[in-house]
C-alpha cells in the first residue's frame, strides 16, 4: 500500500511547447530528465521516492502532439491524445471500434480523460518489486524478486520472460498490435518508425525498457493503417474489479472474413508477458478456415504452447486459452 | 510584491507573513526549503523555460495568483494555498477519486496532475458548485441531499464533481451508465446504491430545469 507522503520531491518543470524544443531539452538533460505525458504512472514513481529526475518536461503544452487527423490512408493519432477522446472519435468508433474499446477499458473515467494514448503504451511495468524499488534485474540490480520461491506473482508472466518475469500493463498495446499500428519516434537527429509488434521489446533484448524507447526518444505518433478498418473484432479484458485495475490477461483480436471463413487475421494476448504477444501460431491455423467449435477449442490450446507458469498465476494458462477461443468463436 | 498580495477572497485572511511561514514548512518537509528560500527573491526572474512560480489560476470563476513549486500537485494548492480543503486527498494515487476536480468541464484527479499545467484552464471544485451569489445549491448538491447519499461522506465531493461531469455530458444516463461515469471514485463505507440514487436524481433534476 502506498504511504502518503507529503510532497514529491523537488524537480525543475519544463513546459515546452514544440517537438524540437522537449527532444533540445531531454538532450540537454539526459538522464537527470523526465518525460511526462498524462503523468499516471510518473506521480506513482515521484511520490515513492524510487525515481527522483532533475528536471521534468512536460509534454502537455505541445499542440502538434494532440488530435486524430484522417490521414490519407487510416489515422493519425497524436501521442497526447487522450484516452477519452479516442474512446469517443467518431472514425475511431465507426471503423477501428477494438481501440476504443481498449481505450474505455483503460483505469477509470478520470485517468482516461488525462492518460495519453503515448503514455499507456509507454508506461512502465507494475510488478511490484520492481516499482518498489527492489534492485532487481530490470532495475540493474542481478536477481529477480517475482521469480524467487516464496514470492507473489499471482500477477506476472506465463511467457516472453527472460530474467524479468513482469508483465505489459497497457490495455491499448495488443489492440494496436493487432490493427497493425505504426509508431513514429523521434530523436534529435532522426525518425524511425516502427510496427506495433516491434516497438514493444522484451527482457531479452533490453530488460531495462519496455518499449523501444531510449533516452532522448520521443513517441510522437500512432497511425492505424486502414488495412484493417471495418474488421471483425474481438477485445475482452479480465481484471480483478470492473475499473481501476490492470488486466490479469486481455486479448485484442481483428478478422476479415467471409460469411465463417477467416481469410486474414491478427491477435495478441497482454498481461502474459513482459511486451503484448502476437499470436503467430493462432493467426496460421485460423487463416482460410472455416470457424467452429473445434478450431477456437484448437486455438486456444495452441495459444498457450510453450507457456510457463510460475508458482502462483497457472490460472493464467487456462484464462488465456479461453480469451482466445472466445476471440476465434466471436468470428461463427 | 503588491500583486501577490491581492489575492482571493479567503486568502485575505492571510498575512503575507503567515503566508510566507506556511510555505516555508510545507517545502521544509519536502527537503526542498533550499530550493524555495533561494528563489524566494527571484520571483519570476528564473531561467527562460522553466515554469514560473508565481502564477495566476482560475478557480471557481475567481482569479487566483498564487505562489507554487512546480513540483506542487493542484490537489496540494487548493487545500494547502487556497484553503480549498474540500477537496479531499483519500490516497494521494489516483486510485479514489477523493480529489475529484474539473478541469474546464472535466473531471480529472486533483492529486496528479501539476499545479503548473492548469494554468490556463478553468478549474471548479466543490466550493464552487453552489450560487456564489444566492448560496443556492447545484441540481447535484440538491439531489445528494434529497436522496441522503452518504455515510461518512469523506468521498463526497470528489463524487458530486464525478456526478457534475456526468449530467452536464449526459442527463439522460442508464443506472448502468452512471456507475459507468462514476466509476473512478471509492466509497469505502460501500454506499454505492444510494450514491447511484443520488446520480440518478442529479440527472433528473438536470432535465426539469
Amino acid at each position: 500500500m502506498a504511504i502518503i507522503r507529503d510532497m514529491i520531491p523537488a524537480f525543475e518543470l519544463f513546459q515546452p511547447t514544440t517537438v524540437e524544443d522537449a527532444l533540445a531539452l531531454m538532450a540537454e538533460h539526459g538522464e537527470g530528465g523526465w518525460v511526462l505525458a498524462g503523468g499516471l504512472d510518473s506521480y506513482d514513481w515521484f511520490k515513492d521516492r524510487i525515481k527522483r529526475p532533475e528536471a521534468v518536461i512536460d509534454l502537455g503544452g505541445i499542440d502538434e502532439l494532440k488530435g486524430i487527423i484522417d490521414g490519407q490512408d487510416g489515422l493519425e493519432i497524436g501521442a497526447m491524445t487522450t484516452l477519452t477522446e479516442i474512446v469517443r472519435h467518431e472514425r475511431v468508433r465507426s471503423e477501428y471500434i477494438l481501440l476504443a474499446d481498449a481505450a474505455e477499458h483503460v483505469a477509470t473515467p478520470q485517468i482516461r480523460n488525462q492518460g495519453t494514448l503515448g503514455g499507456n503504451i509507454s508506461q512502465d511495468t507494475r510488478c511490484w518489486y520492481y516499482r518498489s524499488g527492489w534492485a532487481c534485474y530490470r532495475a540493474g540490480g542481478n536477481t529477480c524478486y517475482a521469480a524467487a520461491p516464496q514470492a507473489m506473482n499471482r500477477e506476472h508472466a506465463i511467457t516472453g520472460t527472460s530474467r524479468c518475469v513482469a508483465v505489459n500493463p497497457s490495455d491499448t498495446a495488443p489492440a494496436l498490435v493487432a490493427l497493425d499500428a505504426k509508431m513514429t519516434v523521434r530523436g534529435r537527429r532522426s525518425s524511425n518508425v516502427y510496427d506495433a509488434e516491434d516497438f514493444f521489446i522484451g527482457p531479452a533484448t533490453d530488460i531495462t525498457r519496455m518499449t523501444v524507447l531510449e533516452p532522448g526518444d520521443l513517441l510522437t505518433q500512432i497511425d492505424i493503417p486502414s488495412e484493417w478498418a471495418n474488421a471483425h473484432f474481438y477485445y475482452e479484458k479480465v481484471r480483478d474489479r470492473g475499473s481501476w485495475d490492470f488486466q490479469l490477461v486481455s486479448v485484442a483480436a481483428a478478422f476479415k472474413t467471409s460469411g465463417n471463413t477467416i481469410d486474414d487475421a491478427r491477435i495478441a494476448v497482454n498481461g502474459v508477458a513482459p511486451f503484448p504477444v502476437r499470436l503467430d501460431a493462432v493467426e496460421r491455423l485460423v487463416k482460410g478456415a472455416a470457424v467452429d467449435e473445434a478450431l477456437a477449442i484448437e486455438a486456444g490450446e495452441i495459444a498457450i504452447q510453450g507457456s510457463r507458469p510460475l508458482k502462483h498465476n497457472e490460472y493464467k494458462q487456462p484464462m488465456m486459452s479461453n480469451l482466445v477461443r472466445r476471440a476465434v468463436r466471436s468470428v461463427a | 510584491m503588491g500583486e501577490a498580495e491581492s489575492v482571493g477572497l479567503l486568502e485575505t485572511k492571510y498575512s503575507r507573513r503567515k503566508f510566507i511561514k506556511s510555505v516555508i514548512a510545507v517545502g521544509a518537509t519536502a527537503s526542498s526549503a533550499g530550493y524555495f528560500i533561494g528563489g524566494s527573491g527571484l520571483l519570476g526572474a528564473q531561467s527562460s523555460g522553466t515554469a514560473e512560480r508565481l502564477i495566476t489560476l482560475t478557480i471557481n470563476g475567481q482569479q487566483r495568483r498564487v505562489d507554487v513549486l512546480p513540483n506542487e500537485t493542484l490537489a496540494m494548492t487548493l487545500r494547502y494555498r487556497l484553503n480549498l480543503t474540500g477537496t479531499k486527498l483519500g490516497c494521494d494515487r489516483a486510485e479514489c477519486g477523493a480529489c475529484t476536480v474539473l478541469v474546464d468541464g472535466v473531471n480529472q484527479y486533483g492529486c496528479s496532475m501539476l499545479t503548473n499545467q492548469v494554468r490556463g484552464s478553468s478549474i471548479t471544485t466543490i466550493e464552487g458548485l453552489e450560487n456564489p451569489d444566492t448560496g443556492e445549491l447545484s441540481l447535484v448538491q440538491q439531489a445528494v441531499i434529497d436522496e441522503g447519499g452518504f455515510q461518512c461522506a469523506f468521498c463526497a465531493p470528489g463524487f458530486i464533481m464525478s456526478m457534475t461531469a456526468m449530467v452536464n455530458e449526459n442527463p439522460n444516463p442508464t443506472r448502468a451508465e452512471a456507475a459507468h461515469a462514476l466509476s473512478g471514485n471509492l466509497c469505502r463505507c460501500g454506499d454505492y446504491d444510494k450514491i447511484l440514487n443520488c446520480a440518478m436524481r442529479a440527472a433528473e433534476l438536470a432535465r426539469s430545469v
